[in-house]
């Protein structure tokens, strides 16, 4: 079993297609969508969870790629500006995910970015503004 | 037992023991405190919380021809300053906005920019749009100035804090069914998360709880550079209930503090914004308690388990003026990530930075000890808790109108 959560950016000519549909039926890999939007340049962005026996999951993200979906791993996409951050911990309660926790030693934040869900609930809370979204 | 004259001469001498607010704490539970009163010289505190009544003036300089500033008006990088002053002084304040911020039009508001963050950008040595109308005098016949300046062609530039480095502060939560935006921050429905915001057992009036050292001429570590203990702070409240080890339950002293803003590090001051409340500005203060004798070593000693704080609601207490607390927790508590109230668990959030505020406290402790910083005798004291010098709430009248 594979599980990994990835960010897909849908070009214009797909927003209306069933694709994810698709890797349920074709490639019998199990999905859980943490987000999805249509930007005002009508490209379409979904964060989802794929999970799925290792070549099924192969299979399905080449299935993505030769649609033109353009893929990249959600580790990427909240981004923590180092020089900005005061490790103050406002955060902390507000994260759903324990991606961000206080070290007990140093009461440092940090910041964990598998366990990231890119919920953003972080971004705008934070005094320094110290969390960024980069897609 | 120890004199400051008598501990400034071991600091010209590199001969000074100082150690943390923090290390205090061990070294007097391991050796006692009659040892460690007689070893350690100085203690260094720190703070690194967001504080809205800071500020600083600048003298910008006069133009040819002059303006008068004075009564005119003047934006620093579209954040208007207050111009109540002679020709070419200005005060901008922390928490200013530009005049077409949306503030709270789209709820929550962003407050991205605001004065602190200009000041953030004038200690970091960054050009700024300094724009200015007059009505114009016979003496100062400019109406209007459109220039950039930068922090170092600046007369004067000082940091003026009317209040900084609370005693104490609440435990913020809402008991509400609707998340709300305060300046503790973001508190989720239903006891969804407890902020606080204070260093604790770092924290300097924490630390000398009677303001037996602390004064006014203190000098202190602000925001990067040297200031001073201008006076006691706007809203200080020091008759309020104290616990046994003379620490007060409840926000009470406060400082004002004043430093020349062209010696500080944007390290140290930190341009933020408040989601749905508004722009504020970070504060580094660091204060060296010296070790007089047993009882200020006692008292510096005190750790987070023996600080307590209350537990307050921001969704109908607070902004109602309605007392009452939910019950209180010390800082130990609040620093494992949870505590309990009304018998859940819930979250807790800092908005103050600890691990900052103990590199502050190293940061002062190395001035000291490398003969760069030395103490300061206080030219007059903190009004203190017997003083009878209370925090007043406003008593509104009715303001009668004149017949025509």
């Amino acid at each position: 079993m594979v599980s990994k959560r990835i960010v897909l950016h849908f070009p214009h000519r797909l927003v209306n297609q069933p694709i994810v549909f698709k890797l349920v039926k074709e490639y019998d890999l199990q999905f859980n969508i943490l987000k999805a939007f249509v930007t005002p340049e009508e490209e379409g962005l979904m964060v989802l969870e794929l999970s799925g026996k290792r070549d099924n999951f192969d299979k399905g993200v080449e299935y993505l790629k030769s649609c033109g979906v353009k893929m990249q791993p959600l580790s990427q996409d909240v981004v923590r500006n180092e020089e900005k951050c005061t490790n103050c911990g406002v955060c902390v309660p507000i994260c759903p995910t324990e991606a961000l926790v206080v070290d007990k030693e140093t009461r440092k934040v940090k910041f964990d970015n598998k366990k990231c869900i890119a919920c953003e609930l972080c971004v705008k809370i934070c005094p320094p503004r110290a969390m960024e979204v980069h897609f | 037992m120890k004199t400051i004259k008598e501990i400034n001469d071991k600091i010209k001498k590199g001969e000074v023991v100082v150690v943390t607010a923090e290390e205090v704490i061990d070294l007097v539970q391991k050796k006692g405190v009659k040892k460690v009163a007689q070893e350690v010289d100085v203690v260094t505190c720190g703070t690194f919380g967001p504080m809205c009544s800071s500020g600083a003036y600048f003298n910008v300089g006069h133009s040819k021809p002059r303006i008068k500033i004075g009564g005119g008006t003047c934006k620093l990088n579209d954040v208007p300053c207050y111009t109540g002053f002679a020709a070419v002084d200005i005060y901008l304040g922390a928490t200013a906005l530009p005049d077409d911020d949306p503030r709270n039009k789209v709820y929550p508001g962003e407050f991205k920019y605001g004065g602190a963050h200009v000041i953030q950008e004038l200690v970091s040595g960054k050009d700024i749009r300094l724009e200015a109308t007059a009505y114009g005098t016979d003496c100062y016949p400019r109406r209007k100035l459109d220039t950039l300046i930068n922090i170092k062609d600046m007369n004067e530039a000082v940091l003026f804090n009317i209040r900084n480095s609370y005693q104490n502060y609440n435990v913020a939560v809402n008991l509400s069914d609707k998340p709300i935006y305060t300046y503790m921050g973001m508190l989720k429905p239903n006891l969804g998360n407890a902020n606080y915001c204070s260093a604790g057992q770092l924290s300097p009036l924490l630390k000398d709880p009677h303001y037996r050292t602390i004064g006014i001429g203190t000098k202190i570590f602000l925001g990067g550079g040297i200031g001073y203990v201008a006076w006691h702070g706007t809203q200080h409240n020091p008759s309020l209930p104290r616990k046994e080890n003379g620490i007060p339950q409840a926000p009470a002293g406060t400082v004002a503090v004043i430093g020349d803003l062209k010696q500080m590090n944007k390290d140290w001051l930190v341009g933020t914004s408040m989601l749905g409340y508004g722009a504020t500005l970070i504060v580094g203060i660091g204060l060296p308690i010296p070790v007089l004798d047993e009882d200020v070593l006692r008292r510096a000693a005190v750790g987070d388990k023996d600080i307590y704080a209350q537990v307050v609601d921001y969704s109908v207490n607070y902004p109602n003026c309605v007392p009452g607390s939910l019950g209180e927790v010390n800082y130990a508590e609040l620093k494992s990530g949870k505590i309990i109230i009304r018998e859940r668990e819930v979250l807790t959030g800092n908005l103050s930075s600890y691990s900052k505020a103990r590199e502050i406290c190293e940061e002062l402790k190395s001035w000291i000890k490398k003969g760069d910083f030395t103490l300061s005798e206080p030219v007059a004291p903190l009004p203190k808790a017997d003083s009878g010098y209370s925090f007043k709430m406003l008593k509104e009248r009715p303001v009668l109108k004149k017949e025509e």
